[in-house]
């Protein structure tokens, strides 16, 4: 082999690191505007009675009959009502690694569906379509509780989403772990300390992790800024271009202090400190771990993909503790194609506000919708925050409440409280870098005995601030 | 005129329409993406609306990253530690294997074996042997004979050598068959001559062995090293860079920037860089071990 060749392979080889990543964005043509991505030419003026196609997202999969059959009825009946807009149901899930990929290559629905905590980034990166125009035409556009449509506004409040369902953060605990430890599930932890002294007790009886925390992908600093919050702390302080990192502020410490000390003096967070979503999910409903922090969803992914004893399910409100202690929301919102032409935009919203919002605005619409769920065997019941306001909520829970198949009772320290929580929105600015930047410190405090709680917080403090300048 | 006459009657032309579909398949897929990565690099995009040229800003971003000197570090620890343990015990075990009389088939078996479990399982299953309970896989053999509990991949300097031992026990074998199957090409009258010398096994190893598969370990040893610097899989899967970032390696740091947080500007502007320092590492090793080649 000639020199020159061997150099030729070397620099090939080397090379194959730039390809892997570059394959993924390689769409040379940018998507055009009109072309709404899906291979429809849209029609660009948005005419009421021009033919328009749209994909949406979240057709169930084929295994589960009951819910597709139920989603595909529901396409059916808007295109009747709407003879001119026809339906492609899609398949595809929110997922945050694939989502830009997709958007670039024409295979994302017009419309998806995705969490709040996305939200703020992909209006920033001018992923969504503004429909502001839309949504105000909405019979309902008025109603929207402020801090839960807040999450799919820009500064200047324009809005690039429809919030479909919002959850408040909880504790979920083990009762059945509870009652090992001879505590009493139906008297769940109200202050910290309790959380504390709980979990030392339920990893002393049962020798599992007591209370444990994510720590990866983000969401350390997720529960941490949720932590921060129940104790009075914010992330970030200010608006608009005014806004400052505080991750060294004092709420945030005590939460990490009462971690270490969960951790490092009680022994009660087990051996595993590198969870993330769905493996402290996993772990939870395996009856390795005794409390955790998560969205008061959480036990519908529980049920489905964990297969958890419902026996076994608690749910609390976090205790709030300091003058400004607020819980953290979450929840789906529902958003449309940047590129999605103005009748396709127009089309997109008359589906949010069909499929997704009458479930919760008309009795008979949130009937067939839980009906439908009843009979897939997925949960339904499980406490939600409200998108409108409580009274609207209260009634729509009602309008179902027979059908309700969810362990209610065992959620109603939460269910009965947490309407009284001021809910605090994610931290304005970089919320995602933000949340990385806390995860080392979070998994520094639980795997190194001697980590320095102030000087973390100081350095992590120091990078989020330099990127928020950086803008 | 005389020379391209010459050229098509040589073959020349008939050897050109031969290579074109494949040469057709490679530029598309192979150096067309790199092009398109170096254009990303000096721009700002969200793969939708059209890119805004910036400059060197992504570098300068990646750069002024404090995980950026971190993932450096790491990547090089892990590349040491993967030649420390990694490059010798191939070699140790090929050696060893050629010397069995019988059973050689099954040993070499035996070696492959980890590379045929497919890499993702292998890395799960392996974070199931690490669980750092006293009851994990691992933890309940070492206690066997008193050791541990080990926290492995739950302690920022203990997970990057988990890593290791991984990345070494999925890879080894195929460089093992690599090994023997060069082992296969030492002439047997060299052992003969170095036996009639009176020399011993080791004598024999260090004077024949190694000098005759010197072309296979110069290759081996660059391979090893550049696969090494792009290791993502054992860290993403594993570990996903913790605890603190103790296992953030630049590939998963440019697929945390690409896929975590959008900014394919910074992503590719860091495999830019990558690729960059791979082909000068590349090349200066070759020219410095130009004399030590068989080839």
């Amino acid at each position: 082999m000639s020199s020159t060749r061997r150099h030729l392979g070397a620099v090939a080889a080397a090379a194959m690191a730039l390809s892997l990543l570059a394959a993924c964005g390689s769409g040379d043509e940018e998507p055009q505007a009109g072309d709404g991505g899906n291979g429809q030419q849209g029609d660009g003026g948005g005419g009421e009675d021009e033919a328009v196609t749209i994909s949406v997202s979240n057709l169930p999969p084929a295994t589960e009959s009951a819910t597709r059959e139920a989603f595909l009825a529901r396409v059916e009946e808007f295109e009747v009502a709407n003879p001119n807009i026809t339906i492609e149901p899609s398949e595809y899930e929110w997922d945050v690694t694939t989502f830009a990929a997709q958007l670039a290559g024409g295979t994302l629905p017009t419309t998806f569906e995705f969490p709040f905590t996305d939200g703020q980034a992909m209006i920033e990166r001018g992923q969504l379509a503004d429909i502001t125009a839309e949504v105000q035409e909405l019979p309902y556009a008025d109603a929207f509780n402020p801090s839960v449509l807040e999450v799919a506004q820009d500064d200047a409040g324009n809005i690039y989403a429809i919030p479909t369902s919002a959850y408040g953060m909880g504790l979920h605990y083990n009762r059945i772990m509870f009652e090992q430890a001879g505590l009493d599930p139906d008297a769940p932890p109200t202050s910290w300390d309790e959380v504390r002294e709980y979990a030392d007790a339920i990893a002393e009886a049962t020798g599992q992790a007591g209370f444990a925390q994510m720590s990866q992908n983000n969401t350390g600093g997720w529960i941490l800024t949720t932590l921060t919050y129940a104790l009075g702390g914010r992330m970030e302080e200010g608006t608009g271009d005014d806004v400052t990192a505080t991750l060294d502020n004092e709420g945030t410490q005590q939460a990490l202090e009462l971690l270490r000390q969960m951790r490092w003096e009680d022994d009660a967070m087990g051996d595993n400190f590198l969870f993330d979503w769905g493996t402290i999910n996993q772990a939870f409903a395996a009856g390795q771990v005794g409390m955790y922090i998560g969205g008061s969803d959480v036990y519908n992914s529980l049920v489905t993909e964990n297969s958890i004893d419902p026996n076994s399910y608690g749910l609390t409100v976090l205790p709030l503790e300091g003058a400004d202690a607020g819980v953290l929301g979450g929840g789906t919102i529902v958003g449309v194609r940047p590129d999605a032409s103005e009748a396709e935009r127009a089309a997109a919203v008359k589906w949010i506000d069909f499929f997704y919002m009458s479930k919760l605005t008309q009795e008979e619409a949130a009937l067939a919708d839980a009906e439908a769920l009843v009979a897939a065997d997925a949960p339904l019941g499980t406490p939600a925050l409200p998108i409108f306001g409580a009274e609207q909520l209260a009634e729509s829970d009602a309008w179902v409440a027979d059908l309700v198949n969810v362990p209610l009772e065992q959620m109603m320290p939460f269910k009965e409280s947490i309407l009284d929580q001021p809910l605090v929105p994610e931290p304005p600015v970089r919320a995602q870098d933000l949340y990385a930047e806390l995860d080392a410190v979070v998994q520094a405090v639980l795997t190194d005995e001697n980590a320095d709680i102030d000087a973390l917080l100081e350095t992590a403090n120091s990078n989020v601030s330099s990127l928020i300048e950086a803008g | 005129m005389n020379a391209t006459i010459r050229w098509v009657r040589g073959g020349g032309l008939s050897t050109l329409l031969l290579l074109l579909p494949l040469l057709l398949v490679f530029s598309y897929f192979a150096w067309f993406p790199i092009g398109r990565a170096v254009v990303m690099s000096l721009q700002e995009t969200n793969l939708v609306t059209d890119p805004v040229w910036v400059g060197l800003d992504n570098f300068r971003h990646v750069l002024d990253d404090p995980l950026f000197w971190t993932s450096v570090r790491n990547t090089l620890y892990f590349t040491g530690l993967a030649l420390l343990f990694g490059y010798p015990v191939p070699l140790v075990l090929a050696v060893v294997m050629s010397e069995l009389r019988r059973g050689k088939g099954l040993y070499s078996a035996l070696a492959y074996l980890p590379v045929v479990v497919p890499p993702v399982v292998a890395v799960l299953l392996w974070r199931f042997f690490y669980d750092a309970s006293q009851t994990g896989v691992f933890n309940t053999i070492l206690g066997w004979v008193g050791l541990g509990p080990f926290a492995w991949i739950q302690d920022a300097s203990s997970a990057m050598p988990s890593l290791v031992l991984q990345a070494t026990w999925a890879n080894a074998g195929a460089t093992v068959l690599i090994y023997l199957a060069a082992l296969t090409g030492v002439r047997g009258d060299l052992y003969d001559a170095a036996e009639v010398d009176g020399a011993g096994l080791w004598h024999k190893i260090w004077h024949v062995t190694l000098p005759q598969l010197r072309g296979v370990l110069l290759i081996t040893l660059i391979l090893q090293v550049i696969a090494t610097f792009q290791v993502f899989t054992e860290p993403y899967l594993m570990t996903n860079g913790g605890p603190q970032n103790a296992t953030v390696t630049v590939l998963l740091q440019i697929y945390n920037y690409a896929f975590r947080f959008g900014d394919y500007g910074a992503a590719t502007a860091l495999s830019v860089l990558l690729a960059l320092f791979l082909a000068v590492m590349s090349a200066v090793y070759f020219r410095l071990t130009r004399s030590w080649s068989t080839t």
